[in-house]
């Protein structure tokens, strides 16, 4: 995994926003946009999945967002859940409004270190946006990897974010993609259970597999818990951290998290790293 | 060709008794078979049966009125379901159909108490392992009760 950003490197350009443009907007569930982006001028580093960016609504604010996409001509994607003003002012953006973009920041998933192995992809709703450009890799990449395995968590079929793609991964048959939810109807035809029930249908062959963990801490401690349960190493389970992220540099201490600050050191982390500090109310 | 006590000493479920045990539980089952859409319990009904599910997938549901029938759990293969058959008033508390074709081995609950009321180290080994499945599904109950995708959780 690697650094997006050395600390000699502009420091403080990193603190300035540079000008995008919405391309492209797609409603992925009632209250999930994903936005495509195109710098106006001078583009940000190309990101690699795991990293994240912060997205500025001009004149409301600025937050950490993932990157669900990266495409080529420095396009970039990003899936946001409207949850506060600056999450909304972003869902609501409309093709033609401009963004700030500040990245990309924070470690990546370290998908070439996996290669040779099995990968099990595991996401818990809107979790699937950092490990998309991940399984786009993957496909790509298809005969450098072993068994590829997607499991994916939802409130309900509804709110599966990338529904349309999950379901095209799955008829491909090139990876195992399996989706559960929280609550369905007759209709549904996928697995109704949280996401950990999942792993005890999945084949582990524990020393050669890596497992990429991202979706609502609750989940990540319980998935983690019955992934290490199958005998894989802390080492070689990934998780993605999300916390009070504000500079995106580490100057600004917001996302400490005991010694680590999650956008420095994070969002993608070894579970032998952070899992002794999630289980801390006091961090 | 494999017997009961073969097959079943092949799930998890089972692991750890020994072959007198196995053959002695083996007695009250027999190989089952259902279709997709096949009804195999119903809410309501009597419970005289549990099933350890070999392969298939099938969907536990709650019937609501005017919301039809609510998935609230599905099932797969080495999953067992149905344990209402243990505990009186050995009733059926949800319906339960086969998304895909299932095969099982259906246990015969009465055949099944007698036996454990007869010896109560088995009686006790099994319900061990009917509490570690309950277990894990309660916890499972609990983290969807957490509504951890609902509004609210972060972005």
């Amino acid at each position: 995994m690697v650094l997006a950003l050395p600390a000699d490197v502009r420091a403080a350009d990193a603190m300035v926003p540079v000008p995008y443009r919405v391309v492209g907007r797609a409603q992925e569930t009632g209250d999930t946009v994903t936005l495509s982006l195109e710098p106006v001028e001078q583009p940000i580093a190309t990101p690699a999945p795991g990293q994240f960016n912060m997205l500025y609504a001009f004149g409301v604010g600025e937050v950490p967002i993932s990157i669900s996409g990266i495409d080529a001509g420095h396009r970039v994607r990003h899936t946001v859940r409207a949850v506060g003003a600056v999450s909304q002012a972003l869902c609501a953006a409309e093709a033609g409004a401009m963004v700030g973009v500040r990245g990309p920041f924070g470690t990546d998933w370290g998908v070439d270190s996996a290669a040779g192995g099995d990968v099990i992809v595991i996401a818990g709703g809107i979790g699937l946006a950092p490990l998309r450009p991940v399984v786009h890799e993957l496909l790509h990449n298809r005969r450098r990897f072993r068994r590829v395995t997607v499991l994916v968590g939802a409130r309900s079929p509804e709110e599966i974010v990338f529904r349309g793609e999950v379901a095209s991964w799955q008829a491909s048959a090139r990876i195992t993609v399996r989706t559960t939810v929280d609550y369905a109807t007759a209709a549904w035809k996928g697995e109704v259970g949280v996401v950990p029930t999942l792993i005890e249908r999945v084949t582990i062959d524990p020393e050669v597999t890596t497992v990429m963990i991202c979706g609502p801490e609750v989940m990540l401690r319980f998935t983690a818990a019955e992934v290490l349960g199958r005998g894989v190493a802390a080492e070689r389970v990934r998780v993605s951290m999300e916390r009070n992220v504000q500079c995106g540099v580490g100057r600004c201490g917001h996302c400490q998290l005991g010694p680590v600050l999650i956008c420095l050191n994070g969002p993608v982390f070894p579970w032998s790293r952070v899992g002794p500090l999630v289980a801390r109310r006091e961090l | 060709m494999k017997t009961i006590a073969d097959l079943i000493a092949e799930q998890t479920f089972f692991q750890g008794l020994d072959q007198a045990s196995l053959d002695f539980v083996a007695g009250c089952g027999r190989n089952v078979h259902y279709a997709a859409g096949d009804r195999i319990l119903t809410q309501g009904e009597s419970a005289h049966t549990f099933y350890l599910l070999r392969s298939g997938s099938v969907a536990l549901s709650f019937y609501v009125p005017g919301r039809g029938g609510v998935i609230i759990d599905t099932l797969n293969g080495s999953d067992v379901l149905g344990w209402s058959w243990l505990f009186e008033p050995y009733r059926w508390q949800f319906d339960a159909e086969a998304r895909e074709d299932v095969a099982a081995v259906a246990f015969d609950g009465i055949c099944l108490r007698t036996k454990c009321d007869a010896d109560a180290h088995l009686g006790y080994l099994l319900v061990q392992r009917f509490a570690k499945v309950m277990l894990a599904r309660l916890q499972s109950v609990r983290m969807r009760m957490l509504d951890i995708y609902g509004p609210g959780s972060p972005s």
